[in-house]
């Protein structure tokens, strides 16, 4: 069977595919991808469906080897990518045979970075997906980060044609949207100004299940407990140190903190990208109109997907020749 | 500070969870009959489906319910959800009744006896307490599994420590505040525990990989350590099966 051989391992590699459905009431939250539009980039560059498994990494990607010959594909950010030594380009697919190593460094201006292989990695479903819940010890590999030296099975890759992005992938720019509440009457005027004012810094105390902000402290004058009741991807608790923290893809499913706003889909993506020590400003935006930001935005993820641009030799070489 | 509403909320209420869900409070308290109004409306939406509704996630006091914005505007949601609360007298369905073997005290109830001496009673008679009470599940959540639970007497409630422990087994039997709990997998807690089940709460492996649902019913059963060590072992080799007790 093909498979993929762990030579090296960043600090946070995992199996990640479009996490579990339907079981925040048992107690399981979706778990999956920090950068949901990269990771669905990086698999239709190697002709996946969007949710096949892949593999993310925070900060260093790792030295990987394969069986059989293979399309991969690398998004998320800006990263020094080869193949035996020889430079390859992020958002674009580039085979890898077996015997050569693929190297993947650190990431320059993102967090999360991901690497989808051709055929997907195969690993036993756990609860209806293979996203690794590492809090929980479920899906991926035991459960657990990937360290040197595991091997995870390949789907069966199809002959098909290298891609490559006909226009940059960009994230939104500005402050990033959050729609009020559940709990925005927790808060008092002051402290919405203290929210909404100077902004805050990227912690970094961060991981896959919460983003802690530093800056100004936020009070909620009616107290910092609240009877615990059900989280999303988004939501902005803030306990009694009046630090906010945005529950992220690992989330617990239930909390007892007040929820001030909850980030806008459109921006929890960039949100999770953003480097620790980057500034981020809030911006109070409706449902409705985050609704409409959140289609809006679907519709062109969908159609930058199928966009996507045969490489001809020709062009591989004239970018060679740029990038000289 | 003044310019602060000083308005009551009032019940129900509908707030927005982002661009992808909506929660409705039925009140701000832990009591049985909210509990079992938000079980009921969770019931009554899994029965007939609102279109555009993706999954829902009962609590104490209020239903969390998350669409796809595709198919429904939040707005168009709300008022149907208030429409479907007003048609809800009381929880449907059979609520099931499950019997938890308990062993009292040990390394994972490792507070047993400093509880009991808190409490200014014997150890026997903290477990005679603890074991005589009925429990509904309030909710799932937390952690894949875990059950927080309502009825716990009001003597045993103790408030939680300071420090929180770094790790607790899946199986651990707690008081927190005036919630009693079942782990379902280990990890850090603030609570106090008093005993451990061999039940798994959470088991992937299993078929049915959670064992409760908010609005079970819950009785503790103490078993000694013959019992106990009979129960581990068909536990580790999957054959232990939890006693329902019909309703």
């Amino acid at each position: 069977m093909s498979s993929i051989l762990i030579r090296q391992a960043g600090p946070m590699l995992t199996v990640q595919d479009l996490g579990r459905k339907g079981l925040q009431h048992l107690g399981v939250s979706g778990s999956g991808p920090m950068d949901g539009p990269s990771m669905r980039m990086a698999n239709r560059l190697v002709g996946n469906d969007d949710g096949q498994a892949i593999l993310e990494f925070a900060h260093v990607g790792g030295h990987f080897e394969v069986t059989e010959p293979v399309r991969f594909a690398v998004t998320g950010g800006d990263v020094e990518i080869t193949v035996d030594g020889e430079r390859r380009h992020g958002w674009e697919s580039f085979a890898l045979l077996p015997g050569q190593v693929l190297k993947i460094g650190a990431l320059r201006d993102a967090v999360w970075g991901y690497l989808a292989l051709s055929g997907g990695i195969e690993t036993q479903p756990v609860l209806g997906a293979r996203s690794t819940h590492l809090r929980t010890g479920i899906g991926g590999l035991e459960g657990r980060r990937l360290a040197a030296g595991d091997r995870l099975p390949l789907g069966i890759t199809h002959p098909a044609s290298m891609l490559a992005l006909t226009q940059a992938f960009r994230r939104p720019l500005g402050p990033v949207r959050v729609v009020k509440g559940p709990q925005a009457d927790h808060f008092d005027a002051s402290a919405w100004q203290d929210f909404l004012g100077t902004g805050f810094v990227v912690s970094g105390q961060r991981d896959r299940m919460a983003q802690m902000l530093e800056g100004p402290l936020v009070r909620a004058a009616l107290g910092h407990d609240i009877v615990s009741d059900g989280t999303v991807s988004g939501s902005i608790q803030v306990p009694a140190s009046g630090r906010p923290i945005v529950l992220m893809a690992e989330r617990q499913t239930t909390g007892g903190y007040p929820k001030i706003a909850t980030v806008a889909s459109i921006d929890l993506p960039r949100l999770a990208q953003a480097m620790t020590g980057a500034p981020v400003r809030f911006k109070v935006i409706s449902q409705d109109e985050a609704e409409t930001l959140y289609l809006a935005q679907s519709q062109a993820l969908k159609a930058a997907l199928s966009g996507l641009e045969e490489k001809s030799e020709m062009s591989n070489l004239q970018r060679e020749q740029v990038d000289e | 500070m003044t310019e602060r509403d000083p308005a009551p909320r009032r019940f129900p209420l509908i707030a927005a969870c982002g661009d992808s869900a909506l929660v409705i409070e039925l009140s701000d308290q832990i009591d049985e009959e909210t509990n079992r109004r938000v079980v009921a409306l969770a019931d009554s939406l899994a029965a007939e489906a609102i279109t555009g509704i993706v999954e829902t996630v009962p609590t104490y006091r209020s239903l969390l319910v998350v669409y796809d914005p595709a198919l429904v505007r939040g707005q168009q949601l709300a008022p149907l959800l208030l429409e479907r609360l007003a048609d809800i007298s009381a929880e449907s369905g059979a609520q099931r009744r499950i019997v938890v073997p308990v062993v009292y005290g040990g390394p994972v109830g490792m507070d047993l006896d400093e509880l009991a001496e808190l409490k200014q009673m014997s150890s026997d008679a903290l477990i005679s307490l603890h074991s005589a009470a009925e429990y509904r599940v309030y909710m799932i959540g937390f952690a894949p599994g875990f059950a927080y639970l309502g009825g716990l007497p009001e003597v045993l409630h103790t408030p939680r420590l300071a420090v929180p422990r770094q790790r607790i087994e899946a199986s651990a039997i707690g008081i927190g505040g005036k919630q009693a709990s079942i782990n379902s997998v280990p990890g850090p807690s603030g609570w106090r525990f008093i005993g451990r089940t061999p039940l798994k709460l959470f088991d992937p492996t299993r078929e049915d990989a959670f064992l409760l649902r908010a609005g079970d019913r819950v009785r503790f059963r103490p078993v000694e350590a013959d019992e106990a060590a009979a129960l581990d072992a068909a536990a580790t080799q999957g054959t232990l099966a939890a006693e329902w007790e019909s309703p």
